[in-house]
Parts: C-alpha cells; structure tokens; sequence
C-alpha cells in the first residue's frame, strides 16, 4: 500500500473586480464542503492588512465557516507584525474550540508601508527583523495554549473551586518586540495546540538566501507542523524538502505548492497532468498546497474527478478516519509543556528544550 | 404615565459570565467554553426574537492575593471569532462582543467588526471598554501605558476612527489626531449596517457622556426601578447636547431573572440559588474585594470583619472596582447590624439578590412596568446557569410580553439596527 498523501488546497479567489460572493458567508462554506468532498486534511484563507484584494478578515471568514462543514481543517493566515500576540493566540485557540479541533494557523508578517501606516505604530522593518518577531508571536501563542493544563478544570464543590489554579501557568515570555505575562484567558484548545503553518521557498533554503529568506526558514524549523514549499521545479523541490527535514525532524509535514487550475468539463491533458504531479514518487514531499485559478470551479473538478482517481490508486483516504487536523495530518496532541511543573510560576523552559517540544 | 403609545422593549441574552452570578456547582451546568454551549443560548434568544446576544470580555485572569481567582468559572473564548461561527447557525439575532479600545488598535478592529458585520448580514455591535491598568497590560505589547484620565480620550478617538473607516470609500482614510496618526483603507467595503452596532458600558460621568455622544445602546448596571430612572433621565438628558433625540440611544441594564409556577415558588428558587452563588469561600473573597486586605482567617458565620478597608490596596486585580471601599463597608455595616447577619449572610443579601423574581406573569408585569416607566428600554439578561438558563424565559415570559403588546411577535428587519429602531448612519 502506498503512503497517503497530505492535500491541501487555498480558498482564495484570484483578483477579479466582480468576483462573487468574497463577502457572502455562503461563498466560503461551499468552497470547504467542496474541499471535504475531496477529503483534503485543510484548506488555507490568505489575509494581510493590505487594502486589496477586497477580502474579509481570514480567520473570521473560516469561523463563519466552521459549523457548516465537520471535518476540513481551516488554516487562515494571520499576521504577527502590527498584531498583539495575546490577540493572536486567543483566536487561534477560539477558532479551535468552535471547530472542535480543526484550526490551524499560516504565520504571515506585514512588509508594506502602507500596512504599517494603516496602524500607526512603527515604521516598516526589514524581513528578517519580521520573521524573527514572528517567530517570538508563535512561541508566546503556543506558551498560552498550553498555559492551561488540559484538566484545569475541576468544579469541585467541596472546596467552592472551579479550576485548580496550580495547573495555570504564567508563560513570562520577554522578546525585543513584546513580553506576554499570561495565563491565556482561554483554555487549551481541543488539538492542545493548532497546527502551526509556515510557507517557505526554495529560494529560501538556498546557498544565496536574503535575511528575510533565512529568517523565514529559521521560523518553521523551530515552530512549523507544517510547511508549505514553493520550489520552481522537482529537482529544487526534492532538494529543498530533504534540506528541511533534516534540519527539523521527520515529524514535520512538507507540502509542496502546486497548481491545480483544471476545467469545469473533463479535459482529460489537464487532469492527466495534475495527476501525474500527484503520483509522482520521489518528491521528497508529504504532498501539496493546491492553488486555483477558480476555487469554486477546480475544488469540484477535484472532489469529482482527481479524488476519486486517487482514492483508486491508494494515494487518498476514502473518507476521514479522524476528527481533528492533527488527526488528518497524522500528528499526536502535544501534551502541555508545564503539565510537569510543579509550580504555578515556573521558570520558562530554556529554547533547546523548547524547540524539542514544539517539534 | 402618560397616554403615550406603549414603549416596545428590547432584550439580549448575556451568556453566562465570570463572576459569582453563574452556578457551576448545579448539575445541569454544562460547558463554558464547548461551541455547543454558545449555539444553545444564541439559538434560545434567536427562537425568542431577542436583539441580540452579548459576550463580555476580560483580557487578563482575575487575581486576589497575588493568586488566580478560582471560586467562579473562569476561562473564555474569543468574542468576535465564537460571534462569527453563532452567525452560521442563527439567522437574525444581533451578535454583540466587548472588545477593549486600550488594548487594540482602529484598522484592525474596524476590519474585524466590518467582517463579521458583512458575515452575519448587518448584525454585528462592538461593546467598547476601557479598563487600561496596568495588570491587564502585562500581556500585551505596551503595557500599562494610557493613564486612567484618558481611557476615553482614547476610546472616542477610536471609535470616531472606527466611523471613518468604516465610511471610507476609494480615497481611504487620512487620520492625525492626539490618539492616532493613520492612514490607510479597509479591504472591505461599508459594513451592510453602515457601522456595526456601538453599545457602552462605563458608568462614571466620563463614561455617561461618552454613551450619550457616541452610542447607541448603554449597558448599565442601574437594575432597580428607582437607579434605572435616574440613570435613564440623567443619560437621555445629555443626548441633546449632541443633537440626538431620546431615540438614538437605548438603555439596557443588565439584569437576573428567577422563574417558577407560583411567586413564593420562585422566591424560595432564589434564595436557594443565592446559597449556591454564595458559598463560605465566596463570602471571603467578597469582603476581600472591599477590604483590601487578606481575610483568610475571618469566620465567614461570624460579623463583619472589625478593621476598616484599605482603599488604596492592590489585593484584588483584574476586576472593576465600584465606588469608595471605607463608604461601602460603612453601608453595609449599617445593614448587618439592623438585620444582625453575619457575614456570610449579610454577603448573600446584598450581592446575590436578583432582579426579576416571580412567575412568568409576575415577572413579564415588572419588566413591562420598568420599561414603560422609563427605568430602562429594555434588558440584557444574564442567566444563571450555562447553557439551558435562558430556556424558561423564553418559553414562559416572551409569550406574556407579545400579549401585552410590547415585543415583536417576529423579526420585522434583518439587521441588528432594524431590530433596535436606529436609522442607517449617514456617511459623513
Ligand atoms: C454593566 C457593565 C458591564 C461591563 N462589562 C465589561 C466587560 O465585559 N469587560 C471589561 O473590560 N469592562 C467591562 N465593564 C467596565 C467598563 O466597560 C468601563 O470601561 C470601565 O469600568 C471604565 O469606565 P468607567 O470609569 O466609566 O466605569 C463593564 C461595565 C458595566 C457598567
């Protein structure tokens, strides 16, 4: 039997003035039950603070979401730059409770001028500078997850006591950009922590890589579950995925960027060419991010037609055998890294064994 | 009274908060963070024809004695992403989140109200706070940094900057004021309400003005037929000021409700509540938060405790205070040395007491009577028990006040300021 592949597929429209539905709840709940027909493990939702394209708040947009569909994981992208941590990692966590462990998060950073006059705050920073705060927000979010121990709560009436307070942790996280005191205010979300998404290129990985480029890859080896890999060709991709999996581990789930613009009518060159993407063997990826010239168009032609020839080759699951997208990704629940401590104010953990535990 | 036609009230659900009001010891007391929890008590309102559903917010875990307060529930999703996932499974209730305006900046926080007004179709309000300690600060990137003095320099900036984005058409926004200095344009256009919903909730003077230049509804705490009618004259008179009718704002104090066949059935409901709202450890931290001192030791059955309050003390965090602490444990000596309580007892009659207590017919009677009398225009209530307390409500008292003639029968609008009577905001 051949290993399943890792689909996932992007919801977002490419920009047409009068593309329909972008602020129609309907539009983004037919696009996920579309991608749960195919049985893919996620889709992503892109967001910036950019004004174009016209689009809603991403991670809004996947909430509205949430209770029309049961089993798609939904990843927005949200973005640390002008954003409060604290904020961040409530969402996130929130968007887990009301999909009942399908959440996940595409770590973005605001690199305009236009985003960083539209706050006000501070003026624009270079890449690298960006991606190393995006990497301290993803730290403090996955500290607050895990800020509450999954049995916190114990409603016990003898001693009038809700929670055990013991089992709440303050996180003291200090960073150049923020330092976060904690606990969450939320509890630990069903999956413990949402699946943690960073998209790299393979220009990143590369000899000649810009700062921004090298920080970016510094940030999924140490926090990403998941990468989504933009390489040119096989050859790059292949060599850019054993690159990261050496340096981050083999829990790690690659999955490459591909298109995947295909036509209403069976057009049989075209899916023959996805398809033979898909299969292909050697890729050194755990499978693909598909992106869609017309979601609503290519997410049916792939749930009528590609699924079901994948399914036939043993490469696609025939139906969900888990409920959350940790389940789909074939990644454990992580338990809490203060569930040992034994006091409520502990020292934070030193990053080594950090980078152990968020592996 | 008046022959003026009858005033028709509003209502809102509060799901059940943090604070000793809501009984988790009660076996039909389910999840306070599950999304079934939320769905329940969004879709009673919704089958009840309610305005809207309320979220509140607090942005850092309470403390006492240096220690998470542990006796209420505690632990709370995030309003505005729980609000968008209600507005899949409910179809013309208002969907309403505190969001603090200290701890936020405008673009965002237009963009997120904007979107889930978009996603809900017209129902979206912001509840606008203003708590800016300096605790609550530690978790986020500034800290304690706005003074007390300027909570609401800040918030009415924010809020008018909220307006300007939501108006703003291709131009965008050019904005330079003390608060803010942006420049910038949503990727969304104006919100189907025009702006979203703006609800108060701040009760000092500071507080009182800002409603009356900028809301459109007040959440007040002013529950009693006597405090609401002050409270509702003293806001309404500001409104003129700004040159807004009485109509423009709508007050709603917040309110508990017990429900039972007979009055005496409901009476003696309350009072068992109130013992389960109100144990020994409860009492304790409850005189803590007056006294500003550590209490552990008192005898809970005994009298009050015989020192006087430290009112600069920072024992208790992360909870708004109410009024000068020496003046409050002098009152309520008064009381417990006329009814001779003890502390314990004295706790249970001041702080539990709820507001409507009655049958459906006794308590529909003083809701309509409040309202007609000007206490209030209508009421957010807060039940006791999560998810099932609102369930009794509106199957006994919602069909007593349709007959009365005072609450709709049936959604007339599809927007949150329909179901309110406010007009669509002009674009400036
Ligand atoms: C009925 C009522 C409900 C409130 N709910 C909240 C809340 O959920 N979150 C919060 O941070 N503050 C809440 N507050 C506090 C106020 O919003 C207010 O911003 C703060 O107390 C300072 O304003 P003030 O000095 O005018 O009272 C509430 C106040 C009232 C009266």
């Amino acid at each position: 039997m051949p290993r399943q592949l890792h689909l996932s597929a992007a919801l977002d429209s490419p920009e047409s003035p009068d593309s329909p539905g972008r602020f129609d709840a309907g539009h983004y709940a037919a696009l996920a039950r579309l991608a749960e027909r195919a049985t893919l493990d996620f889709v992503t939702l892109d967001d910036s603070f950019a004004a174009e394209p016209s689009r809603p708040d991403a991670l809004a947009a996947l909430a509205r979401t949430a209770p029309l569909t049961g089993r798609v994981g939904l990843v927005p992208t949200v973005t640390t730059t002008h954003t409060e941590p604290f904020h961040t990692s409530i969402s996130v966590n929130t968007l887990d409770w009301v999909s009942e462990g399908r959440a996940g998060w595409l770590v973005g950073v605001s690199t305009t001028e236009a985003e960083a006059r539209a706050f006000g705050r501070r003026p624009v920073a270079p890449e690298d500078e960006l991606w190393a705060e995006a990497a301290d927000a993803v730290e403090v979010a996955a500290r607050l997850w895990d800020s509450w121990e999954d049995d916190a709560e114990i409603r016990d009436t003898a001693t009038g006591r809700f929670i055990d307070r013991d089992k709440l942790h303050y996180v003291d996280f200090e960073g150049p950009h923020f330092s976060v005191r904690g606990p969450s205010i939320t509890p630990r979300p069903p999956q413990g922590r949402p699946v943690v998404v960073v998209p790299v290129t393979a220009a990143d990985l590369a000899p000649d890589a810009s700062p921004g480029g090298r920080a970016r890859v510094a940030t999924a080896i140490r926090h990403a579950d998941v990468v989504l890999l933009d390489a040119p060709d096989r050859a790059t991709r292949l060599s850019a995925a054993t690159d990261l999996r050496l340096r981050a581990g083999e829990s790690l789930r690659i999955l490459a960027r591909l298109d995947a613009t295909l036509s209403a009518l069976p057009d049989r060159a075209a899916d023959e060419r996805l398809l033979a993407e898909l299969t292909a063997t050697g890729t050194g990826v755990d499978g693909f991010h598909l992106a869609t010239a017309d979601p609503l168009r290519d997410l049916a032609a792939l749930a009528d037609r590609i699924a079901p020839a994948l399914r036939a080759a043993g490469l696609l699951r025939d139906e969900y055998t888990g409920r959350t997208l940790r389940d789909h990704l074939g990644l454990a629940r992580p338990t809490s890294r203060y569930a040992a401590a034994p006091l409520s104010s502990p020292a934070a953990p030193t990053a080594p064994a950090l980078a152990e535990v968020t592996r | 009274m008046t022959d003026r036609p009858l005033k028709q009230i509003h209502l809102a659900a509060h799901f059940p908060g943090v604070n000793n009001t809501t009984v988790w010891s009660d076996p039909a007391s389910g999840s306070h963070i599950e999304f079934a929890s939320f769905r329940h008590l969004a879709q009673t309102a919704e089958r009840g024809k309610f305005d809207f559903f309320f979220l509140a917010e607090g942005l850092r875990l309470r403390e006492s004695k240096g220690r998470i307060h542990d006796l209420d529930v505690v632990g709370r999703p995030e309003s505005i992403t729980v609000l968008n996932a209600l507005a899949a499974v409910t179809e013309r209730l208002g969907l309403a989140a505190t969001v603090n305006a200290t701890f936020n900046e405008p673009y965002e926080l237009a963009r997120r109200f904007a979107s889930l007004d978009h996603l809900s179709g017209g129902r979206a309000a912001w509840n606008v706070v203003t708590s800016s300690d300096a605790f609550t600060g530690e978790n986020f990137r500034r800290g304690g940094y706005l003074d007390r003095a300027d909570r609401y320099t800040r918030a009415a900036e924010f809020v008018q900057l909220a307006r300007e984005f939501w108006d703003a058409g291709e131009d965008g926004v050019r904005h330079r004021g003390p608060q803010f200095d942006v420049e910038g344009r949503l990727s969304l256009p104006r919100p189907p309400q025009g702006h979203p919903v703006v609800i108060q909730a701040g009760d000092s003077d500071e507080g009182r003005e800002f409603a009356a230049a900028t809301a459109d509804v007040v959440f007040s705490r002013h529950s009693t037929l006597a405090d609401g009618q002050a409270f509702h004259a003293d806001v309404k008179r500001r409104l003129a000021a700004y040159g807004r009718k009485p109509d423009e704002l709508k007050i709603m104090p917040g309110v508990t409700f017990v429900l039972a066949d007979t009055d005496a059935e409901a009476a003696e409901r309350a009072t068992a509540i109130r013992r389960a709202q109100v144990g020994p450890q409860t009492t304790i931290a409850f005189l803590e938060q007056v006294w500003g001192v550590d209490l552990s030791d008192h005898d809970p059955d005994g009298p009050l405790p015989a020192v006087d309050p430290d009112p600069d003390s920072a024992l208790v965090q992360g909870r708004v205070r109410h009024g000068d602490p020496l003046a409050v444990a002098r009152r309520w000596r008064a009381v417990a040395a006329e009814k001779n309580l003890t502390s314990h007892e004295l706790v249970i009659e001041l702080t539990g007491r709820q507001s409507f207590i009655g049958s459906p017919a006794t308590v529909a009677a003083q809701i309509d009577h409040f309202v007609q009398n000007d206490a209030a225009d209508g009421f957010i209530l807060v039940p006791h028990l999560t998810p099932g307390g609102l369930d009794e409500f509106v199957d006994g008292v919602v069909p007593l006040l349709q007959e009365r003639g005072v609450f709709r029968t049936d959604y007339t609008g599809r927007t949150l300021r329909d179901h309110l009577g406010l007009p669509l905001p002009g674009r400036r």
